[in-house]
């Protein structure tokens, strides 16, 4: 019977021909990471399981995200914890001034690489699966079995199909892709499955565009998100390999549970309104509706990439952040912010009044550096607006697009970016 | 093993920064975090649980983040299990991986109210609203699940494991 590229991923890891959905087996892992909040209960765990060494100190990975640097004693201390773990296995762990956020991170420095299956104490550790890898977030007790034996246990996911057809029209971007269609199946839509991503219109995305919607699968309920390998891909990964990698491809016989296809030339910039990111609504549907706000937030684990940063730049430069409002932005890694540095990018955003910091997941999950208060609205490019996510429980968030960001950020209100860029393509 | 308490009732996509939000994830202690369970969605609820209570969801409860401070939380605060029309995957894990029982059950959610006497009986699944005089039986653990709720969660059964290995 075919498989589909989870499938292959997990028979390969699991020392058989085949699996099937639904089937429990025992799976071999690549990689395994935690940040500092996860890291210092997988410490504490893995401890008590009395192992004398983690499995492969290559292959165990920390990195300070969440709150760091650190805000306030706690967290330093919870840094600290990992930090020293990390010193004393002899482990991977990138410091502060090297770091960034995980997902970004892991890929960029060649850790994550096809065929892999990675798992991390994080639920948006799917963004590595853009790499045709499978990538699953689970907690920290999980992590720290990981860390001592390399193996963990799997329920087979069913696979979900996902097709993208068509070309993107100019202001529609990955992030609106999957937001649309968190939109149409449900924040629930894809529990415990695998979403296989395809189509025409990923053909032409860059990596940094793919990883904006294997992040997100999280927000479905995905166990996994995964795309198939093409040169775009190879591209990414051939210079900054740690380890081999292998392609998996589907086969063309595969069972899916569902297959959803969509018309990407149909699909419009989305935001996705307060209280769920399934609460989707078009751009055109909301622009009439005047929402004025309060803080815009250019960062993330799905949207501050280099591209990310561009897109969002080139839509302030030379413009304003309106009064008012405050716009942060935070660049994923340390190697992002010297590549906007050098492009010019942190001078745009820094004459348009926006405030740049250094690496940190901060405001997305209301931690530190832009915590919104009562009845705050902010419109952010990062991926959960849950009750109480970025702050107060009454505080909004709505989630969009890098260039529909700015362009709020710009006109202080949520509006359609040509009406702060002008026309694309019109000449 | 068997439970007994009173029903707390909840809807949809309770999600985990309803159940501990970010501002309390620098701590791991059970205590602290059960004092701010659930807080982001019902700030009374902390206060007003005792031991042994259940929590009782629609779908997809504990949809989210990874972190393991929401189910160190709802085990903080006394609850005995939560009951859900359906959970969030790795939540799920989380709990079993904790000791935490999490049962699925529609229609057992649908048939009750907040404030209804439970008494749930793990071994078996069954699920008996004694307020209401209905049974109800929840999904199945898997074989292999229910070892590791057996032998007290994954650290416990990994050390089992582990020991049998090297023999």
């Amino acid at each position: 019977m075919g498989m589909t590229l989870a499938e292959k991923i997990l028979a390969a890891h699991s020392g058989r021909k085949e699996v099937a959905p639904g089937e429990l087996i025992n799976v071999k892992v690549d990689l395994v990471m935690a940040n500092d909040v996860t890291a210092p209960i997988a410490i504490e765990q893995f401890r008590r399981l009395g192992v004398e060494d983690v499995f492969d100190k290559e292959r165990v990975i920390f990195v300070p995200s969440h709150f760091a640097p650190a805000k306030d004693i706690a967290s330093a201390e919870q840094c600290r914890v990992m930090r020293d773990f990390a010193r004393e296995t002899g482990t991977v762990y990138y410091e502060q001034g090297q770091a960034g956020i995980e997902h970004i991170l892991l890929p960029w420095k060649g850790h994550v690489v096809p065929g892999d299956v990675y798992c991390g104490a994080d639920s948006h550790t799917p963004t590595c699966g853009a790499l045709g890898a499978f990538a699953c977030g689970m907690g920290s007790t999980d992590v720290a079995v990981i860390m001592a034996t390399g193996e963990t246990w799997m329920k087979v996911p069913h696979t979900m199909r996902l097709i993208y057809h068509g070309k993107m029209g100019p202001w529609t971007r990955s992030k609106d892709l999957i937001l649309h269609t968190i939109g149409e199946i449900g924040t629930d839509g894809a529990t415990y499955m695998a979403m296989q991503f395809e189509g025409e219109a990923l053909k032409e995305m860059s990596m940094d565009a793919r990883f904006t919607m294997t992040n997100m699968t999280a927000e479905a309920g995905g166990k996994t998100g995964l795309m198939l390998v093409d040169d775009v891909t190879l591209e990414y990964v051939r210079p900054r390999a740690k380890h081999p990698w292998t392609v998996y491809e589907p086969d063309p016989d595969a069972t899916y549970a569902a297959t959803y296809e969509f018309d990407a030339s149909q699909i419009e910039p989305t935001v996705a309104l307060p209280f769920s990111p399934g609460n989707t609504k078009t751009i055109s549907e909301l622009a009439q509706d005047d929402i004025k706000i309060d803080q815009v937030f250019i960062g993330s684990c799905t949207n501050a990439r280099m591209e990310d940063l561009r897109e969002a730049a080139e839509i302030m430069r030379g413009r304003k952040v309106a009064p008012w409002v405050r716009c942060i932005v935070i660049p994923a890694t340390q190697d992002i912010f010297l590549e906007a540095l050098k492009e010019g990018l942190i001078e745009v955003f820094t004459e348009a009044g926006c405030q740049v910091s250094a690496a940190t997941c901060g405001p997305c999950l209301g931690g530190y550096y832009g915590v919104l208060a009562e009845g705050e609205r902010c419109v952010s490019t990062s991926n959960r607006n849950f009750p109480g996510r970025m702050g107060h429980p009454t505080a909004e968030v709505f989630l969009v697009n890098p260039p529909l960001a700015a362009a709020a950020a710009v006109a202080g209100r949520i509006v359609h970016p040509e009406e702060v860029a002008g026309k694309v393509g019109v000449s | 093993m068997s439970f007994r308490g009173r029903a707390h009732t909840f809807g949809a996509h309770i999600d985990t920064d309803q159940i501990i939000p970010a501002k309390f994830l620098s701590t791991t202690d059970p205590q602290e975090l059960g004092e701010h369970c659930l807080e982001n969605n019902d700030p009374e609820f902390a206060k007003r649980v005792q031991p042994g209570d259940v929590i009782v969801a629609d779908v997809n409860f504990g949809c989210g983040s990874s972190r393991e401070h929401a189910p160190i939380s709802i085990k903080g605060c006394g609850v005995s299990c939560v009951i859900a029309k359906s959970f969030a995957r790795i939540f799920f894990r989380n709990a079993i991986n904790l000791g935490l029982p999490v049962l699925e059950s529609p229609e057992a959610v649908d048939a009750i109210e907040a404030g209804d006497e439970l008494e749930v009986d793990l071994s078996t699944g069954t699920i008996r609203n004694l307020t209401r005089e209905l049974t109800f039986q929840a999904k199945p653990y898997e074989p292999f699940m229910l070892e590791i709720i057996e032998a007290g969660g994954l650290v416990e059964y990994t050390k089992r494991r582990l020991a049998t290995a090297k023999g």
